[in-house]
Formats: C-alpha cells, structure tokens, sequence
C-alpha cells in the first residue's frame, strides 16, 4: 500500500529542504528526518518513496535510514520511552531500569508493545550526568528514577 | 534626516539592551530566575517554576521571572535565584516544586505584600530591616550565595552573618569561567542580555582587524580544539585561509556524542550566542561565507536556543549581509545530527552534512583543502568557538596566561559519578585531577574511597586513584593512556566494576563502529565477547594476551579516532587494575559485585523484618516468607535484577549482595 501521507508531507516540505544543498544528495537526511517528524517512523514505503524522489537506490537510502541511530524504521508507541545509557546513568543503575522496564513492559528496547501503547529504546547520552539514572518519556526528561519511580511515572501517563 | 550606519544602530541597540538589562537585575521590581536548561529539566526545573509563580500570584506580589542556563552546580538543581529591590540577589539550590510555594513565603517574610512595585521596595527593605535582616533556617539552609555581578551595584545583604558570594562557592571558587561566561546568568534566548554584557564587541574589534592578525591573536592564545584532538586553532585556521577558493565553509561541531559529556549542551542552552560571535570571528579569519552547526538531535532544548539565537542575530544584522555595514557576508545553518557517535569525527561529519552514512575517510586531504563539497572547511567544537570573544577582547596573552605546558587557556568538565558535587566546571588546565575532585567536587558521597577516574569517555582511559596528583591536561593525561577528550571526567568508587566498565565502553564502541575499517568493525567485536566472557566468569587466563592483541591491532588499524581509541579502556585497566581482572579469570569472582553472574542476593534474617516489600516488587516470584517474619531468596528462580534491593527500606538494610557459589 502506498503510503500517502508520507509521501504528502515528502512533497510539501521537499522544495524548501532542497534550498541550499548543492545537489539534491544532501537532501536525504533531512527528508528523513521530517518523513519521521510526520509520521513517527519511517516505513519501507516511505524509503522507497524517497529514494524515488531523490533518484537514488532505494538501498542508498535504506543504508543511511539504518545507519543513523535516530531513525525508527518501527513504528512507536503512544508513548516513547528512551533510557539513557550514558557512562554516568549506566554506572548509576540505567542499565537496571532498562532490564526492569523491558521486563515490565515486555519488549525489548528498540520494540513497541503489542498494543501499541509503549515503545522503548536506549539513547547514548541525555546530557544530564549528574542526575543518573535519566530516562525520558515523550521528550520530558527524569533524572534520579529509581525502579519503582519509574514504574509510578509509567502509571500516570494518560 | 541622516540615516544611521549599521554600526551606529547597533551602538544604539548596545545602550538599550545595557539599560534594560540593568533595570531587569537591578530595579524596583523582585526578580525570580530558574535555571531552565535540560539538567534543570530533569530536576523538574518547570513545575518549580510553575509552583512559584502560582504562589506568587495568589500573594498578589508583582515579580518578574526569568529563564537561565545552567551555573554548573547540577547537584543542587533546580537553582533558583532571587533579586529583592534593595538586596543583593541570592542563589538558591534544590527547590523542588514541593517546597517551591514555602519558599515563595519564605523569601517574601510574613505580613502584608503590595502589588504596587514602589510600595513594595519599601515594604521589603522594612521587612529585612524588621526582621534583623536574617533569613530563617529554611532559607538559609538552601542559600549557595550570594550572586553579585560586575556590574551590578555593590550590597550589603543586611543579613547576621553576612552570606558569603556564590564565587566563593567551594565548586565555583577555584574555577575560570571564561566559556562559560554567561551560562546560568543571562536568558539564553534574549540577545540583549548577551549584548548587554558586553557580546559582539569582539566581533567588531575583530571585524576592524586584517584576518592574519586575527589569526595571530588565536595562536598566541595558545587555544587548541576543545572537542578532543587538541589541534591548536590558530593554525587550522592559517591552513583553510591560505587555501585556494572563494567558497569556504565553516562548521561548528556540536555532535556531542560522548557519553558522559555535557559541556556543549549546556553552552548552546546557556549562552547560543557566544558561539556564534565565536563563528563570526572565525568566518572573518578565514574569510568563510558560510556555516553550519551540526547538532545532535537528542538536545532539543540547544536546538530550539540555537535556532532562536540565530534569527535574533538575523534580524540585528550580525548574519546575512554587510554584516554591521562591513561588507562581509556570512550566514549559519543548522543541521540535525541523526545520532551517530563516529559523525564527531571531521570528515564522518561532512559526509553526514552531505547526506551520507557518516563514515570517515583517509586524510589527506585535509578539510581545510577539501572538505564540505570538496571546498576548503574548518571545523571548530563548541567550546573552542565560544572562547573566542575573550580571546579577541583581552588579547591571546591574556588567556595563555592559564594553563600548563602546551595546554593553555581553560577547559570545561563535565564531572559526574560517584562525586558529591557533580556538574559542569571550567578550571584552568594544568589544576589536578585532586584539586578538580575533592576540591570543586567535594570528594566521594558516603566517604567512599576513590577507585578511579574515567576521562574523556569511551575513547578515554581509565586512571586509578594513585594519580591523583596528575594534572588535567593534553599531554599528563596521554602519557598516562588515557585522553581530554571533550572533558568529560567520571569518578568512579569501589562499588564500580573496572572490567564491567570496560566492558560497557566496548560495547558502545562496538555498535558506533562505522564499519569501514575492519580491525575496528571486528576487532571491537571481538574484544567485547572477550569481555563479556570475562565478566560472566567464563574468562580464560588466555584471554589477558588475546585482548592486549587485538587492542593493538584496533589501535593501528583504523582511520579515525573511534577505532583508535576504542581500546583505550581496556588497555588502562588491563595496565592499572589486573588485579580484577584477575579476579574475574580465576577466582570467578567480582570484587565490586557488579557483574550479575558471578554474585547472587540474599536476605540477612537477623536484619529482615518481614516487611515484604521485597517479595511484592519481586518479578519472578522468588522471594517467600511470612509476614513479620524473615524472608528467602530462591537463588534458582532469582533472575538478579536487583527490585528487592531497591525495594527494602534504608532503615533495614536487609537485602544484600555476595559472591555466587557457582563455578563453571
């Protein structure tokens, strides 16, 4: 099935992100980067669109889909959590919470949960060092959480 | 009428800003700053925020409140700083939002408020006075000091005893902020308070400079790449100006994808400004038209400052066009990182500004002859660019006066981990890792002894705490094996595993390796099973050659500075704690008792109150026992996650770890 709103938004925006790129090649990052601020994720149609868009194989663009650690090629939960895994947070119990959260909400980091409910991923560092362990969810950043603040965090998302 | 000139404008907008800026800190209305950057955040900065301008509200006092960056003290975020008209203004530490609204009270005193901001002053110097000027307990216990400015009228705080300023702060006392200028004092995202304290003026002195003397200003600076090589600026600039073009680029490099390391979040959050004056200098020395800011996407919060910070300088016309009505033409665009660690390197950066896999290339050529787009390029981190206002204004002299052997000028930490006063500090190279440690840091939480201090990041080294004594610069630290890097400085106690944390680094390594270099992409690999195997007690004595091999191999084998240094870690712990290793290979044993198959949990039944809190959080079942009556541990179903441990109450203690009884 052809994905129609990825493509929509790949047009609108593609003229204005083409502006000052020499050649259109340096385009497919940022293409990717707002195919996943609309749609969340960037789906095998939609790595197919660009690179028909860009003229490039579809491999090319995969390539640097897969590459680049921002990219999700599955699509996430409603709500998204990342674990900071920065030398501070894992050193303080971030690896731990990940385990405990993984377990809980029974996915692996990198998944989403069946109902689509929760995604989970590791981040390499949130910058906050001296609050570990940090985790973020749905971009609102907690430092010091601890299992069981983790668990009360999770409980009140609406 | 005569038009003004760009400059004569801008002189003009100087004066204004000035003013308002000292009305802001200085004038008849109270002032209440929360330090709104992403570590502030994490404290919950934001509802603190919230709860003190509720309470604030409902007690009908008219106050302003104003967002800054990060001062560096992260241990006793959220920081909150008050400027009562007539007092000088106090810093704050650990405001909560529970304790936001009493606090509010607090500062405030007791008796009638005023919303008028006139009767209010003398309401409040009454109400010092009345109350003998001394602040209660509560307030004073969370007082860090007094924060008083240059240019702020001088004040005596009429409190009994007089509180002591915030730079003579223990963390901030030994400190030279010079990057760090303005982080945590202005409002990140209003350009007057950056002019009002004196921003730009270097770029008008450089602007009325010829480059080369620009250039020989940052050499004699001594100022070398803050972002990790530690390649001195001054020639790299001298290198992409005499390189044929018209077209150069000019790249800040704000991938800060260091584990570990915060500096350039907290500059772009505190003070977006001084990097890109520090671009314009930079520009004008090597005569670039155009930037980019390749920023690493996790950092919103730089982003969005970042963004704000460059369309003010748009529209005062210190980007575009006849920049000041000099004729020179520069402007800067960001661009997203997409979260790779590798894109920190130059040419892995370019390729990714040019929409490829970020993977390095050989050199040469070099950037500075064939860079962005095969065009000469000169790319500088975010701390070596927000130097240079500084620089330019108090000359090169001036700042090589800091400094140690090769190493001059300051650099910021980023120190966290096992440390009472973890944040971010700028201390004068050449200071000790003691001084930086026990001194800003104010030693280990629970007199701990230090076991080591991992220095710049997953490239880095690992150094026991024999040195101590060692100081913080370029050259001290390779010598000992390990690296500056960006600056990022974990302190790590006895309840830290060296292998495990070898370990951990390898594994980041190992998945941001780019692949291009095989010793790299398989050598990491490899060295992380060794590791791994180590740790799960399947270690061999073989293993210690086998790693020390493959280490070198990575090492001279690979094209950029991910490679070589990936085996950094391992090669300083190999070197400075053996012994654990050791420990691991053949005693099955984890001293630090980290590593989850080598020890087991228990509960001690003389401790054990029967609370069950530790049989209800575990997952697995495993724990059984009465109420009231101690509990067990089944070590079969147990899967070692550590619930129970968090989850007995500190007054029992009764969950504890020893070594497994298990031998392969």
């Amino acid at each position: 099935m052809k994905n129609k709103a990825a493509k929509e938004a790949t047009e609108d925006e593609v003229q204005e992100i083409l502006k000052g790129f020499p050649s259109g090649k340096g385009a497919t990052i940022p293409l990717l980067q707002k195919v996943q601020a609309e749609n969340g994720y960037i789906s095998a149609e939609a790595v197919r669109e660009v690179a028909d868009f860009l003229e490039l194989p579809e491999s090319e663009v995969y390539g640097i889909a897969t590459f680049y650690s921002e990219f999700k090629l599955i699509k996430p939960g409603r709500h998204h959590i990342k674990i900071c895994m920065g030398t501070s947070c894992y050193l303080g119990g971030g690896k731990e919470l990940l385990d405990h959260l993984s377990r809980e909400l029974e996915i692996l980091p990198g998944r989403t949960t069946e109902d689509g409910e929760f995604s989970l991923e590791t981040v390499a560092c949130l910058g906050c060092c001296s609050k570990s362990p940090v985790m973020s969810v749905d971009g609102r950043i907690f430092g010091g959480v601890s299992l069981s603040s983790a668990d009360n965090i999770l409980a009140h998302l609406d | 009428m005569k038009i003004a000139s760009d400059s004569q404008r801008f002189a003009l907008f100087r004066e204004e800003a000035k003013s308002a800026w000292l009305e802001l800190i200085q004038g008849n209305r109270p002032l209440i700053c929360t330090g709104m950057s992403t570590c502030g955040m994490s404290a919950e900065a934001a509802n603190s925020k919230k709860a003190m301008e509720e309470e604030l509200r409902e007690k009908g006092i008219d106050a302003r409140s104003m967002n800054v960056g990060c001062l560096g003290l992260c241990y006793a975020e959220p920081l909150v700083y008050i400027k009562i008209p007539g007092k000088p203004m106090i810093c704050y530490g650990n405001i909560t939002p529970e304790i936001a609204p009493n606090f509010i009270n607090e500062v405030f005193a007791t008796g009638k408020t005023s919303t008028t901001s006139a009767t209010f002053t003398t309401y409040a110097v009454s109400a010092a006075s009345s109350r003998s000027g001394s602040s209660s307990e509560f307030l004073r216990e969370r007082c860090l000091g007094t924060l008083d400015l240059p240019e702020m009228e001088k004040m005596d705080s009429l409190e009994d005893p007089a509180l002591p300023s915030i730079w003579e702060h223990p963390m901030i006392k030994p400190q030279i902020r010079i990057a760090l200028r303005n982080c945590g004092i202005i409002d990140p995202e209003c350009v007057e308070h950056y002019i009002a304290r004196g921003g730009y003026t270097a770029l008008e002195k450089a602007l009325g400079m010829p480059p080369e003397k620009v250039i020989e200003e940052v050499k004699a600076s001594g100022l070398r790449g803050r972002g990790g090589a530690g390649f001195p600026t001054g020639m790299k600039w001298e290198f992409c100006r005499r390189s044929p073009g018209n077209e150069k680029y000019l790249i800040c490099n704000a991938d800060e994808g260091d584990p570990g390391a915060f500096m350039d979040r907290s500059i772009l959050e505190g003070d977006p400004h001084a990097v890109i004056e520090g671009m314009l200098i930079a520009a004008h020395a090597m005569g670039s038209t155009e930037g980019f800011i390749y920023c690493r996407a996790e950092y919103p919060l730089a982003l969005k400052r970042l963004d704000i910070a460059l369309q003010q300088a748009r529209d005062l016309g210190l980007l575009g066009e006849n920049i000041l009505g000099t004729g020179m033409n520069f402007d800067v665009s960001i661009k997203d990182g997409a979260g790779a660690f590798v894109c920190g390197e130059e040419t892995a950066l370019m390729a990714s500004i040019e929409g490829r896999r970020g993977m390095p290339r050989a050199r040469p050529p070099f950037p500075a002859n064939a860079g962005l787009w095969g065009k000469p390029t000169n790319i500088n981190n975010v701390e070596t660019l927000s130097n240079l206002s500084s620089i330019i204004n108090q000359g090169g002299n001036w700042y090589s006066k800091f400094g140690i052997g090769r190493s001059r000028g300051t650099k910021t930490l980023s120190l966290a981990g096992s440390v009472r006063r973890a944040g971010l500090i700028e201390v004068p190279l050449g200071m000790t890792l003691r001084e930086v440690i026990y001194g800003i840091g104010g030693g280990i939480p629970g007199d701990k002894a230090c076991k080591a201090i991992l220095t710049g990041g997953p490239s880095g080294g690992c150094l026991p705490a024999e040195f101590l004594d060692l100081p913080v610069d370029y050259e001290s630290l390779m010598e000992k094996g390990s690296i500056m890097g960006s600056g990022s400085m974990i302190v790590v106690d006895e309840d830290t595993c060296i292998v495990d944390t070898a370990r951990f680094f390898l594994s980041f390594t190992q998945s941001e390796s780019c692949g291009k270099c095989t010793p790299c992409r398989i050598g990491t690999r490899q060295m992380l099973s060794a590791l791994e195997k180590i740790c799960q007690g399947r270690g061999e004595t073989t293993d210690i050659a086998r790693l020390e091999k493959l280490a070198n191999t990575v090492r001279s084998g690979s094209l950029c500075g991910l490679g070589a240094g990936a085996p950094n870690p391992v090669l300083t712990t190999l070197k400075y704690f053996r012994r654990e290793y050791d420990a691991h290979i053949l005693e099955k044993r984890c001293p630090s008792m980290v590593c989850k198959d080598l020890i087991r949990y228990y509960i001690d039944e003389q401790k054990c109150h029967g609370c069950g809190l530790c049989k209800d959080s575990c997952p697995v079942g495993a724990i059984s026992g009465e109420k009231k009556a101690a509990h067990v541990i089944d070590g079969n179903a147990c899967i070692k996650c550590g619930a129970c441990l968090d989850a007995c109450p500190d007054k029992f203690k009764a969950v504890a770890k020893g070594a497994a009884q298990c031998v392969y």
